[in-house]
């Protein structure tokens, strides 16, 4: 009797459809309203940004918001070039040092750690991302700033006669409010999700690939290079992304940390600054043209982060056509 | 976390009481101005007032919206410090109902002509904060000060700085300039200072923000300023004068439109006060004012008010509250660094704000 019930229910066709429907609607929605909201953001924001468009805002390197000398010649500048520079110097450094480390990290957890070791240690990574980034950003300052000037002056004696890395590495800010210290506090911030994502990745693996290394020889680093990471370059490549778009975007603790001059510089160990930290600071006093050049700053680094997923999307595809080409 | 806060409160509804009892012990004595109390009234309102704006004066309305919980219970005013271009935005569109500004109202800050007047409420000194080790007194002129902070002089035994400072033994250390990395009007008023005080010399303009020379520093809020010039030695910043004196830093003694060297202090920054020239809508200049005891750094703030409100009741709280700040307050000012109105310049404050309706 009740198997007979269970099975009218479940041919019973009109409810099913309409639970189908709703399903369908809801979910379509959902992924509408994503794209929705990206183009309202875009639409808004490249309105009121629209009156500081002008050539200077793309092509020029200097920063002068006020008029300064009052009703005379000279006009307001806004241009974002040295900030557009700062942001992409930052991020660079930072996922440069972050990436190899976080790897390694993965790869420790679920290649080499015991278990027990694997839990003490993905709670702590984990802990390290539930910290609130003006922490980092203070931490940045009083302790990290100060430390590494010394560090920092005793690369500039050593590389600074080198003809490339001379200019990259220079006389080092007395601050320690560099582009370096920027950089080293981001990649201390996305390590953890860089790692966590991985890890993830390399756990999804199949064990039947590995285990075929191992018979075919291979020692645990030819193992972790034949097997796991091919296997994983397109989620590797995602979670690098994630990182970098968490250090384009990082406000306060990248404008706690850069020091804050509006310039161009190779030297690594200078001052800088970067797209959101100008906005965060610099949004309460401004009016009219500045509010316009603030908001402007904010769709060229939304543009910046579209475009760099974009190419990360691109590289993933070619790869992963690579490797099937490989496989098969 | 939660006990300091308490305990803090509690310390300050003592402060506040404490003094609430010297203002009326020295109400019978002739020296203290038309400062004849407002309070009668203030315990029987209710009602709730919003502002917003300029954080310069911020410790200040806070210190006062605080002892007037005690005067009046049932009136709630809060005063949101988001910088005076924020302030005038919110004024601008109704968001509130006064703002507080360091700025006089431009044609780009969103404020309609005719809806606004200004009550000047109270003033601070900027001091000119520095950190160098064997030299405790120092003198500077504004075209020294103007050449420092456009680092045209880069060490501290520069010809022109030994100038200011005869006698004074300087050492060879190279100078580091602070300043503010967020846009304020402190900045704003240190600019216009030497582009008042030193106009053939000082090249970058005035404004909340200037294009600072690259290889000057900077740090977030008058803290982030006072810590940097802190750290190192050969350091200096300019810093609004509580912040200033938290940080223990010696400042130095500017030289005033008489020729004087005068060291930051709130009785300096009142004399610059009577020293500048009020206008009719009441705004005036105090940066590079005349006067021998004056000190020229002096940052004037104000409160923006609507000269009549769509609501009556809410006139009548604005005026409440106003004149609480510019009579009864005026025990505080002097508590938190700020320094207050002279009486000619508070009673024609007082004036205007009877114009509100």
């Amino acid at each position: 009797m009740t198997v007979l019930d269970k099975t009218a229910q479940l041919t019973r066709k009109d409810r099913g459809r309409h639970a189908d429907r709703l399903f369908w609607a809801l979910c379509v929605s959902a992924g509408f309203a994503v794209l929705v909201i990206l183009a309202l953001i875009l639409i808004t924001m490249v309105k009121e940004a629209y009156p500081a468009f002008s050539a200077d805002f793309f092509t020029s390197s200097s920063w002068v918001p006020n008029d300064p000398d009052g009703d005379g010649p000279a006009k307001p500048v806004y241009g974002t070039l040295a900030f557009l520079y700062g942001t992409v110097v930052v991020s660079a450094i930072a996922v440069i040092v972050a990436v190899p480390v976080s790897i390694g990290i993965a790869l420790f957890l679920t290649e080499l750690a015991p278990r027990r070791v694997r839990t003490a240690i993905v709670t702590l990574i984990d802990l390290l991302a539930a910290v609130p980034s003006v922490v980092f950003g203070l931490w940045g300052i009083l302790v990290v700033a100060p430390a590494l000037v010394p560090v920092y002056q005793g690369m500039h004696d050593v590389l600074g006669g080198v003809p490339v890395l001379g200019s990259l590495f220079g006389e080092p800010r007395s601050s320690g409010r560099t582009f370096m210290t920027a950089g080293l506090i981001l990649a201390i911030m996305i390590v953890p999700i860089i790692t966590s994502i991985a890890r993830e990745v390399f756990a999804t693996v199949p064990d039947s690939d590995k285990q075929a290394a191992w018979a075919l020889g291979a020692t645990r680093w030819e193992m972790i290079k034949g097997a796991v990471l091919p296997h994983s370059f397109g989620g590797v490549v995602g979670a690098v992304i994630l990182g970098l778009g968490r250090a384009m975007g990082e406000t306060i603790a990248v404008a706690l940390v850069i020091g804050s001059s509006v310039q161009i510089a190779a030297n690594v160990f200078e001052s800088g600054y970067a797209l959101p930290a100008i906005i965060v600071d610099q949004w309460g006093e401004s009016t009219g043209e500045f509010t316009a050049a603030l908001i402007g700053m904010g769709v060229v680094l939304f543009v910046i982060t579209v475009l760099v997923n974009l190419v990360a999307r691109f590289v993933v595809r070619r790869a992963e056509i690579r490797m099937r080409g490989a496989s098969a | 976390m939660n006990r300091t806060v308490l305990s803090r409160r509690v310390f300050a509804g003592v402060a506040v009481a404490a003094l609430a009892l010297a203002g009326c012990s020295s109400k019978g004595d002739p020296g203290t101005d038309p400062s004849a109390s407002a309070a009668g009234g203030l315990a029987s309102i209710t009602g709730e007032l919003k502002a917003s704006g300029a954080s310069f004066p911020n410790t200040y309305y806070q210190e006062v919206i605080l002892s007037l919980k005690d005067a009046a219970p049932n009136f709630k005013v809060t005063y949101n410090s988001i910088g005076s271009g924020a302030g005038k935005k919110e004024y601008g569109s109704g968001l509130v109902d006064f703002a507080g500004t360091d700025s006089t109202v431009k044609d780009t800050d969103g404020v309609p002509a005719g809806s606004y007047l200004y009550i000047p409420t109270v003033a601070a000194p900027i001091t000119v904060a520095y950190n160098l080790k064997g030299v405790d007194k120092l003198q500077l002129s504004p075209v020294t000060l103007s050449k420092i902070f456009q680092r045209t002089v880069k060490t501290w035994n520069a010809p022109e700085i030994a100038a200011d400072n005869p006698g004074v033994t300087l050492p060879a250390t190279a100078i580091s300039v602070a300043h503010r990395s967020d846009g304020s009007g402190t900045t704003s008023n240190f600019t216009k200072y030497l582009a008042a005080a030193a106009p053939d010399d000082w090249k970058l303009g005035s404004g909340d923000t200037v294009a600072w020379p690259a290889d000057t520093q900077a740090g977030a809020k008058n803290t982030g300023v006072a810590q940097l010039v802190k750290a190192a030695d050969g350091a200096i910043g300019y810093i609004d004068l509580s912040d200033a004196k938290d940080s223990g830093l010696p400042f130095a003694a500017i030289k005033n439109k008489d020729g004087q060297y005068v060291l930051p202090t709130l009785e300096g920054a009142t004399a610059a006060l009577a020293g500048a020239e009020v206008k009719d809508d009441l705004t005036f200049n105090p940066l590079n004012a005349a006067g021998a005891a004056t000190y020229p750094i002096t940052a004037p703030t104000y409160l923006l008010v609507k000269p009549k409100y769509d609501d009556p009741k809410k006139a009548e709280l604005v005026k409440a509250f106003v004149k609480y700040v510019l009579t009864d307050g005026k025990a505080i000012a002097a508590e938190v660094n700020y320094a207050v109105l002279p009486t000619e310049l508070q009673a024609k404050a007082l004036a205007q704000l009877d114009k509100v309706s």
